[in-house]
This record gives structure tokens, C-alpha cells and sequence, in this order.
């Protein structure tokens, strides 16, 4: 099996550009993804090698990509919108929660909208405003869709390339300060042969708390995991990569074994995708709990000003001053 | 498009031979494309603002089938009305006053093109060949709206105003990838909307998306008057139709109560589209007769004088008295039409009475293509609870 190192974003550009040969009827969409390439390059080539009918190139307007895209999906088509920044794919809420949620359901399963709509998303790489937002919870929320996420390259190969293949509307979120960091792909082998698309894994096994974490925050806990491990605790980091359906079956497993549990993402804690999956590990796992499941978070503020985004967002020590109170309790 | 364009001339099996000219200098007026005036007047031909010449060309028998259509539609939409007054319906939304757009407009598609409604398209629906109780079960509560675009070509409603003119776009977008366009047998998309739509963001993008992308695809802007309670001068200081330029793709004002202009200037617009030549605007000028829907109180925002005055311009009162003038029909058609008109009305309802509520666990269907076993544990929970109530048939 032929086996690279990529980086997240080759991976996923690599990911699409397997999708455009396998299925005639996958289209690209989005501001500034032909020639340009997008302006992370997820796209780069792309134009170039399968033209621009499929790979288009649309007007300034969000809510214009996703709209068209019912449109092209009503007609037979497999659109991957992209949504150039998380802070841009409001104007496009209108069309995600109230069509193409709920096209399936209204046409009683009559009208597929196979749709990916992939957004670059979170914090950690200095940008302006509207630029580093985390919206999954918006999205989970929200009956039709389906919420993925990829925290590493092998995951981001195989990932884009199964929701492509999905008949669901998924939303694809990519954790843009993760695009650079590199890691092993298995190129070769069958799609259905892939690690399944809605289902959690552990990335790395651990005795004594369970951290749960998903896209950019995974590799933070890895990390978290790897000085705990120097001061003589294991911690098990379970990365969820999917939100909506959550999978917890590992989760559960988990924190019955370690009876601690903490939930680590960027997005504002209040109503997060934390709140809902502390309430299920409380419902699953209320007698093996040794201590409250705790979450580490962005705070319940606006996405701050640059320069002091490194201490709103959870770090390396966040999540180790939750464990130590987790052990306290 | 070139001056002259005959528009209508695949169905022109006689050329207009009762017809007369208008008392308006030749052409008409091209600020309003009429070929029938409120008087039953035929007007021979009429230019819309770009030169473009509109005429009709109808056999007496289609003359004839358009007023059936304007006569059906019109008996339908009151008996639907009638069934959410008695409580059989939720809600309606009356398509009183606005016949000859959608028979115009919908009789002018052909079979092979795909309409974007909005959910007070019951004409079109109708013109489709679609049996009028498929979007009753949306008003009465018992579905959705839940039918298949591509077996009716002819989309769900949509709600939520303008979302469906984006729709559009990108399915003539993909008629257009298809390679669709360019003949007799081309493929072409018409968006339903009103006059209250042209101010959303929605229908802005749709307006340039078709544009830059020659989206073979018709705008069809019902200019009603009214976006509920909000008359016209709140959405626009322009006439709707002079947008199109703007966006860089022609734009023509329609009488909307004249089903003749109504079909003369769809086909052309529709055929233009086929033929590859990109999109176009119509704004069919009418009068919404009724209220917003059987939840709003038109007193409460217009004078009686404003409705007196376009009742004056009924659409099926100037067909029916163009057929009487010129002999196309008489008294017994008349009342073989009121007939079918009054007996299809009776089936409907009788249909709406029989429609049974849906099992209260059918709300778990459908969500996902391919099932979800979350919602598949709800689902059993939820049956659990209903059995633990006393002679719960479930």
C-alpha cells in the first residue's frame, strides 16, 4: 500500500482530487478555488486538471454557493461547496438549516442532497476577526446535517472523500491551523474499507482520564497526554471526528475505566458541543464517575483580538490544570 | 434577441384571424406587454421594451382549453380556501387574481422544463398535469409538501422567500454542465417569486449567479402588489422588470391578468433559454384578490376602491367575453366548464376529508437518507412512553 507524508491540506486536496476522477458528477464550488487555488490551496490544481465546470469558481456571496448547490444536487450533481473562512458561512445559514437540512425529510426521502460543505475553521494562526471562529455547534444542532471533522492527514485523505460519497449533507469542518502539520497517508484501498466516517477513535490509549477532543484540539490533548504521561498519569485522548452523529461508544468505554473525563474544544463553552456530551456521559457512565465531567474551552466571549487569542484558546496547560482538578475532586 | 422574433410560432396553426388592433399606437405600450385587453379586446401583436414582438397564435379549441385552465384553477383555489375556513385546512394561500400569470406562464413550459413554485403556485402545478390535492396535504398539516422535482418537474414549495430562485439557478447551471441547451430540445428553468422577494439577498445572488453563469432560466416574478400588508413602493423606486439590466440580462413587464402576453412572453423567454441565450426577467403585473393567506386581513392595509378597480381587469371576465365576441364559445361550453370546474372542486374535497393524520412516529422518518440509529433508539423510546398510556393503540 503506498504510503506518504502529506500534510493535512495536501491530504485533503489529494482527498478531492481522487473524488473529481472517481464520480463525474462531483463539482467544486467556491470563492477563489480555481485558479488560486483557494486561499489555503486545498483546491490548488484542481481547476487546472478537471476544468471549470467542475471546478467553478462562484460570485462573492455565501449564500449564493449553497443555494445553486440545491439546485445542482435537485439536478443529480455532488457539490463540495467551500466556505472560505468559519466567520463567512452566516450569510449561508439560511439555505444549510432550512434547505438543505431538510430537503430529505420534507420530500419524504424522495430528494437526495448529497452536499459537502467544507469550512476552515478555529483558531491559533493570527488572523483578523470572522476568521477564526468555531460554528460546529450551530450545525449539530441541526436535524439533516451531519457534522465531521478531521484532526490529522490520514483522516482528512479518507474523510473528504467519504462524505463526498455520503448521500447526507455533511458539513466538513478542517482545522486550519492543522493544515501544515504532517503525518503518514494510506493512499491506496478501498473507500468502504476505510475507517467509518461517523465513528470516533482512540488516539491513544490511557489508563487514568479520558480526554475528549475533535479536529484542532486532538493534537493539543496528544500533547497534553504526552507531558502527563512524564509526571506518571495516562491519559487516554479519544478524538471524536464526528459531531453530528456523535459517537461516544469509545467515550463511554473510556471513562468507565478511567471514571474521569474531560471535554476540550475551542468553540464557547456555554451550549457547546461539551454541554451535550458531558449531559450523555453523566446519563451512561453516572456510577463509574469518580469526578464531574469538565470541559476546557474558548470562553463565552466574541473570538478575541489576535495577539491574546493563545491564552482564550485551550492549550497544553488548560487541559492538564483540568485533569489535575478532575483528580481533586 | 432580434426584433421580430415571432416568439410563438410552433403553435401558430392560425394567425390570429379575429384579431384587432388595439386603440394604443402600434405596438402598445411597451412599459406592459397586453394581447388581450380588459375588455376582451385581441390586441394583434405588442413590443416589449426591447423591440421585441409578442403575439399568439391559438386554435379556437386552445382558446378555449386556457379559459377552462383560468376557470379550474380559479374553483380549485376557492374550494381550498373554503376547506381552511371550515377547518379542513390550516392555512391557504388563494392564487385569486393571479390565473393568467400562472396558466400563461405554466402552459407555456414544455414538457421537458422544471419549475421553481413557491407556495402559491396551485396554477402552474395544475398546468403541469399534477393532481391539485399534492400540495394540499402541506396546508392541511398531514405532510410537507413531500413529492419528487424530477418526476413532476416541478420542485416542493418553498417557504422561506426566494430561497427557491437559487435553486433554480444552479439546476439550470446544471442544465447547462449537462449540456442541455441549445436546441428545440433544450432544457429550461422557470423561478417563481413576487414582488416582496426582489428585496431579499437571495434573489439578488440569483439575479448574478444566472447572469454570469447564462443560466437558461426564467425569473417569473408575480408583481402582486403587495408583500402581505406592504404595498409595492416599499421594495422598489424602479419597476421591477428594469432590475434585469442591471444584472446585464433583458427584463419585460407582463399583464399578468392577460393569459394570452402571459404565454407569449414565458415561450419566448423560456425558448430564448433553451436555445443557450442565458436568462431573462418577467414581471407579470396583477393584483393579489384576496388575502396573503387565510391568516391576513387585507382591510386592515387597502381600500375597497384600489380591489374594485382591478376587479375591472379579472382575468377570466376579459377571456370569457374575447370568447363570447368572437364566437369561440358558447353558453353550453360555458357551463360544461362550471361543471367540470364544480365537480373536480367536490372530488378534491372529498379527497382533503379522507387524507388520515400520520402515525405521530412517522415524525422519525426520513431525516437521513440511510437511516440513524439515534433516532431509531428515540423512535423506540417514544413508542415505549405512548404504550404506557391507557388503551394507547400503540
Amino acid at each position: 500500500m503506498a504510503t506518504e507524508t502529506l500534510t493535512l491540506g495536501k491530504a485533503l486536496n489529494t482527498g478531492l482530487r481522487r473524488a473529481l476522477e472517481h464520480d463525474q458528477k462531483v463539482v467544486i464550488m467556491g470563492e477563489d478555488v480555481g485558479k488560486l487555488g483557494g486561499v489555503f490551496r486545498i483546491t490548488d490544481g484542481l481547476q487546472k486538471d478537471f476544468g471549470d465546470q467542475r471546478v467553478i469558481d462562484t460570485p462573492l456571496a455565501e449564500s449564493g454557493i449553497i443555494g445553486t448547490a440545491v439546485g445542482l444536487a435537485i439536478r443529480g450533481f455532488r457539490p463540495v461547496c467551500e466556505i472560505q473562512f468559519d466567520g463567512f458561512v452566516y450569510p449561508a445559514y439560511d439555505q444549510i438549516v432550512s434547505q438543505v437540512a431538510k430537503m430529505h425529510y420534507r420530500s419524504q426521502g424522495k430528494v437526495r442532497i448529497p452536499m459537502v460543505i467544507r469550512i476552515p475553521y478555529g483558531g491559533g494562526i493570527g488572523a483578523v476577526e470572522h476568521h477564526s471562529e468555531s460554528p460546529e455547534a450551530y450545525f449539530a444542532h441541526t436535524a439533516g446535517l451531519k457534522v465531521v471533522t478531521c484532526a490529522n492527514p490520514q483522516d482528512a485523505y479518507w474523510m473528504i472523500q467519504q462524505a463526498i460519497a455520503s448521500d447526507d449533507p455533511i458539513v466538513f469542518l478542517e482545522p486550519k491551523r492543522r493544515y501544515w502539520e504532517k503525518g503518514l497517508v494510506e493512499l491506496d484501498g478501498p473507500l468502504a474499507e476505510a475507517y467509518p466516517l461517523h465513528s470516533a477513535r482512540v488516539a491513544r490509549a490511557g489508563t487514568d482520564a479520558t480526554l475528549l477532543a475533535y479536529g484542532p484540539m486532538v493534537r493539543t490533548c496528544l500533547d497534553a497526554a504526552t507531558a502527563a504521561a512524564e509526571d506518571g498519569r495516562e491519559l487516554e485522548v479519544v478524538d471524536l471526528r464526528t459531531l453530528s452523529p456523535l459517537d461516544l461508544t469509545a467515550a463511554y468505554e473510556s471513562v468507565r475505566r478511567t471514571g474521569r473525563c474531560v471535554v476540550v474544544h475551542e468553540a464557547p463553552g456555554n451550549l457547546g458541543l461539551g454541554a451535550e456530551i458531558a449531559a450523555r456521559i453523566t446519563e451512561e457512565c453516572f456510577y463509574s464517575l469518580e469526578s464531574p465531567v469538565l470541559r476546557v474551552t474558548g470562553f463565552d466571549t466574541p473570538y478575541p483580538a489576535s495577539r491574546v487569542e493563545e491564552e482564550y484558546l485551550p492549550d497544553l496547560d488548560r487541559v492538564l490544570d483540568a485533569v489535575d482538578r478532575a483528580f481533586r475532586w | 434577441m432580434a426584433k421580430g422574433d415571432p416568439g410563438v410560432t410552433t403553435r401558430g396553426r392560425r394567425a390570429a384571424p379575429r384579431a384587432k388592433r388595439s386603440a394604443a399606437p402600434a405596438g402598445g405600450n411597451p412599459e406592459l406587454v397586453q394581447l388581450l385587453t380588459p375588455d376582451g379586446e385581441r390586441v394583434e401583436s405588442a413590443f416589449g421594451p426591447d423591440g421585441t414582438e409578442y403575439r399568439v397564435d391559438f386554435t379556437d379549441e386552445e382558446y378555449r382549453g386556457l379559459y377552462r385552465d383560468l376557470v379550474l384553477v380559479r374553483r380549485l383555489d376557492a374550494e381550498a380556501t373554503a376547506l381552511q375556513r371550515q377547518g379542513e385546512l390550516g392555512l391557504w394561500a388563494s392564487l385569486l387574481g393571479q390565473e393568467a400569470a400562472q396558466v400563461g406562464s405554466g402552459r407555456a413550459l414544455r414538457s421537458q422544463d422544471m419549475a421553481f413554485p413557491t407556495y402559491r403556485e396551485h396554477g402552474v402545478l395544475y398546468c403541469r398535469g399534477i393532481d391539485p390535492i399534492m400540495p394540499l396535504g402541506l396546508f392541511r398539516g398531514v405532510d410537507q409538501g413531500g413529492w419528487d422535482p424530477n418526476e413532476f418537474r416541478f420542485n416542493m414549495y418553498t417557504i422561506v422567500i426566494g430561497a427557491q430562485t437559487l435553486h433554480a439557478t444552479g439546476y439550470a447551471m446544471g442544465v447547462h454542465m449537462d449540456g442541455k441547451t441549445g436546441g428545440d430540445d433544450g432544457e429550461a428553468v422557470i423561478a417563481y417569486f413576487g414582488d416582496g422577494a426582489t428585496s431579499q439577498g437571495d434573489v439578488n445572488e440569483a439575479f448574478v449567479w444566472a447572469s454570469v453563469f447564462n443560466a437558461p432560466l426564467v425569473f417569473f416574478c408575480q408583481n402582486n402588489q403587495y408583500a402581505i400588508s406592504e404595498p409595492l413602493e416599499r421594495q422598489t423606486r424602479v419597476p421591477l422588470y428594469q432590475r434585469a439590466r442591471g444584472f446585464g440580462f433583458p427584463g419585460v413587464r407582463v399583464d399578468g391578468n392577460d393569459v394570452l402576453a402571459s404565454y407569449a412572453v414565458t415561450r419566448h423567454a423560456l425558448d430564448n433559454a433553451r436555445h443557450g441565450q442565458g436568462p431573462s426577467l418577467i414581471e407579470a403585473y396583477t393584483y393579489r384578490m384576496g388575502a396573503h393567506t387565510t391568516s391576513d386581513d387585507p382591510t386592515r392595509y387597502r381600500i375597497a376602491s384600489e380591489v374594485e378597480a382591478w376587479q375591472a381587469k379579472d382575468p377570466i371576465t376579459r377571456m370569457k367575453a374575447f370568447l363570447e365576441k368572437q364566437k369561440i364559445a358558447d353558453e353550453s361550453f360555458f357551463a360544461e366548464v362550471d361543471e367540470q370546474a364544480r365537480a373536480e372542486s367536490v372530488h378534491l374535497r372529498e379527497r382533503v376529508l379522507a387524507m388520515p393524520n400520520p402515525e405521530p412516529v412517522t415524525m422519525f422518518d426520513h431525516v437521513y437518507p440511510h437511516g440513524s440509529p439515534e433516532l431509531d433508539e428515540q423512535r423506540a423510546q417514544f413508542s415505549r412512553y405512548l404504550e404506557t398510556f391507557e388503551g394507547s393503540a400503540h
